[in-house]
């Protein structure tokens, strides 16, 4: 160990090497699946909202990614299917997430589709749960004495309702509903699925090694 | 398809074995000549102690030296400077963000006082404004001092730390506006990481031309773990924030990045740092050099394999999960090597530890590389990992490396460079001490609290006759818990900070009371 240049070589071979298994080799599987049937990409409002999801960090607490009964009762919960990689081609960045202080949200659209819900849950989560450590958005919302027409405005209990006028939701807010509602991967799985299925035991994990491979 | 994938999979494990195999057959044929003599390297003459570990033969004013030391002064007061403010204000946000998972109402008028943002600023803020400036600076410091030649163009490595810390500064901004790539680890926007990237570039070129204009044949092994950090981060740092991916891909870049970053950035710098100062302040070579080499090589082969182990259950393919959890536990080997080389040095030289706090702390934080390493291990087993994934417990891992670890070496570094950089000595030592207690018992009560909370978190979301609320509620008292133990440690920073600009503030001279202490 006495010459700078084998050694800087070996070391970059070895990072050249363990960036062909963790990035390209799975880049190539994942990206020969096909776009599943039932997956439609996010419209413009769904779009922008979704970057408000990403621009106020949900993410901290909240993954994009239920497992399978084979490891964790997700299903029961109401958090979906096992989620597969193709459920995620339109989903730019990535937001599977490696934390649940908040439940999973990757189906919360076909869980909760109401939209006044979600308004007063963003205004002000403890007006729906008392025990709810989730963050308030009262900044994406407009305290208004008289609201205009066009403005839709957030139910509130008594106790967070301001003393008077009403709180009618911004756009952002608007938009970040919109992203949350279409958060439905309830489609049936694709048969092409590649996820991790290191959990499921006997012939079924025989099984998923074939299909992981098989695009 | 299915063949070739198995055989990559194969393929990974047998090259790995055979590299591990080739190195022990190679030290021990003498291939690779490395004795017990080349540990010496970071010695000058007569500065070793002898057996009994009596003071004859302190540290001599050495001219050699004092020219090496000089000329890479200048940098290296800089980036501590900046490295230190970053700390205070990256602990502030990390206190805040933690308080506000049990005061959610509190500061919620703003965007920027989210916890989404405080979370994201505090984490880029220590990772890339302290600790991965407090690492250049000790590789600044050290690799000039093993390779007993003066740091090479030392202006660059300035006006690296200009673009570097406008950069940081700049994504700070980013982020608290809502301008983010959205990626944990990678939150700063990639037009603004393009100046990070080229301040990096002027950090790197000076140390290589450093080293290959070495005065000694040798190559002491942290110049192993530091030349190869400074190639391996600049090609993670560039290759993972090309704005080109999405889907599940994106999220294994992501994780490929993420955990390189401590694995082949912010360890070697620790481990490299805790390799040069260990023996040197006790006056000792290290305990067996030729094992070095497996901890080294090692760490090189399965680190950068495990990234995966944080999408374990997730949307990617199965025999890729595989692939880092049999890494992640493999990395058991490296690590021991590490283990047996430091803890043994210090083990045989208890007495040090009395004498020196900066040896305190660095002696203290490579126990917790090896514990933090030892439990990341376990954690990547499918078994545990179910538990632990997706709860607080790997926030208690993460404090565990990043922070016991890595940021407790770099205080010692730190501690034992500023003396030897300014020829000024701290003004309060009672106060150094102090620093030691508040982050050692803050970080107990903090990783405790986390760890025992995170297994409570986890076994209530599992339980399917549990509502999900259970798991909130059981989990909030050790998040108080977590706040009191971060609030020691932010405590702990700023009387950090208060040391150095008593020393900056000091009068020039004392130095040979305090050097001599070393
Ligand atoms: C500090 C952690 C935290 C952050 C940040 C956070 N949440 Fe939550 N979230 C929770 C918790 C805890 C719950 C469960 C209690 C509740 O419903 O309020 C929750 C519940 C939810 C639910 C209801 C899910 C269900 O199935 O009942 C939705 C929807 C939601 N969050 C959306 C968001 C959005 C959108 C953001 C970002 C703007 C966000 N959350 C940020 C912690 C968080």
């Amino acid at each position: 160990m006495n010459r700078y240049l084998p050694l800087s070589i070996l070391a970059l071979a070895i990072l050249a090497f363990a960036t062909l298994m963790l990035v390209i080799a799975p880049g190539m599987q994942i990206d020969a699946r096909s776009v599943p049937a039932g997956l439609r990409d996010y419209t413009e409002a769904q779009q922008r909202g979704r970057d408000v999801y990403v621009a106020m960090g949900c993410v901290y607490c909240h993954s994009q990614q239920p497992r399978s009964p084979d490891q964790a009762p997700d299903g029961e919960r109401g958090w979906g299917r096992p989620s597969v990689a193709s459920d995620y081609v339109f989903d730019a960045p990535h937001q599977l997430g490696t934390m649940r202080t908040g439940p999973d949200l990757l189906n919360v659209g076909a869980r909760l589709p109401s939209e006044d819900w979600h308004l007063t849950h963003l205004y002000q989560p403890r007006a729906i749960f008392d025990w709810s450590i989730m963050p308030a958005y009262p900044f994406l919302f407009e305290h208004k004495q008289q609201a205009e027409t066009d403005d839709t405005i957030v139910i509130l209990p008594p106790a967070y309702a301001p003393e008077d006028g009403v709180v009618v939701a911004g756009p952002d807010a608007l938009d970040l509903v919109a992203y949350l509602q279409a958060l439905d991967r309830t489609y049936p799985t694709p048969t092409d699925g590649l996820r991790d299925d290191g959990y499921a035991s006997g012939p079924s994990a025989d099984a998923s090694s074939v299909e992981e491979g098989d695009g | 398809m299915p063949i070739t994938l198995g055989l990559l999979l194969a393929l990974s494990f047998v090259v790995s074995l055979l590299a591990l195999a080739f190195l022990i057959w190679a030290i021990s044929n003498r291939q690779i000549t490395i004795d017990q003599h080349d540990a010496e390297t970071v010695f000058e003459p007569g500065e070793e102690r002898g057996d009994a570990g009596e003071e004859t033969q302190l540290h001599k004013f050495d001219p050699v030296q004092a020219g090496i030391d000089q000329i890479s002064s200048r940098p290296v007061l800089v980036l501590i400077t900046a490295a230190t403010l970053w700390l205070v204000a990256g602990s502030f946000f990390g206190l805040i963000a933690s308080l506000k998972l049990h005061w959610p109402d509190w500061l919620d008028f703003a965007a920027p006082l989210t916890f989404g943002r405080m979370r994201t600023l505090h984490l880029n803020l220590v990772v890339y404004g302290w600790l991965s400036q407090a690492g250049v600076a000790s590789v600044v410091w050290i690799i000039p001092r093993i390779f007993h030649t003066p740091l090479r163009r030392p202006k660059p490595v300035l006006w690296g730390a200009s673009l570097w810390n406008i950069g940081v500064t700049l994504g700070a901004l980013a982020i608290a506006r809502g301008w983010t790539d959205g990626e944990e680890w990678l939150e700063i926007p990639w037009q603004v990481d393009i100046l990070l990237a080229a301040g990096g570039a002027c950090f790197i070129a000076p140390l290589i031309q450093t080293a290959r204009a070495r005065q000694v044949h040798h190559i002491y092994v942290s110049g192993w773990y530091f030349l190869a950090a400074i190639l391996w981060f600049p090609v993670l740092f560039v290759v993972a924030n090309l704005p080109l991916y999405g889907g599940a891909q994106e999220a294994t870049i992501n994780w490929w990045f993420a955990h390189n970053v401590l694995g082949l950035w912010l360890t070697p710098l620790g481990v490299g740092a805790a390799y040069y100062f260990i023996p040197k302040i006790i006056g000792k070579p290290i305990y067996s050099y030729a094992v070095s080499l497996l901890g080294f090589w090692g760490l090189a082969l399965f680190y950068s394999q495990v990234g995966i182990h944080h999408l374990i259950g997730g949307p990617v393919p199965t025999w890729l999960v595989t692939l880092s959890v049999v890494h992640s536990v493999m990395m058991f080997i490296p690590v021991i090597a590490v283990a047996i080389n430091q803890h043994v040095t210090v083990a045989m030289n208890l007495w040090a530890l009395k004498e020196s706090i900066p040896l305190r702390f660095i002696s203290f934080g490579a126990v917790m590389y090896t514990l933090a390493s030892f439990q990341g291990s376990i954690e990547a087993l499918r078994s545990v990992n179910t538990i632990t994934h997706f709860t607080q417990y790997t926030v208690g891992h993460a404090h565990l490396g990043a922070y016991a670890f890595v940021s407790l070496v770099m205080f010692g570094a730190i501690y034992q460079i500023l003396p030897r950089a300014t020829g000024r000595v701290f003004p309060w030592p009672g106060l150094l001490k102090l620093h030691f207690w508040l982050v050692a018992i803050g970080f107990a009560i903090y990783f405790f609290a986390l760890s025992i909370g995170g297994v409570l978190q986890g076994l209530a979301m599992l339980d399917a006759t549990r509502p999900f609320r259970d798991s909130v509620e059981v989990v909030l008292p050790y998040l108080q818990a977590r706040s009191v133990g971060g609030a020691l440690m932010t405590l702990g920073h700023l009387v950090f900070a208060l040391n150095l600009l008593g020393l900056a503030l000091a009068a020039r001279g004392e130095s040979a009371t305090t050097v001599a202490a070393e």
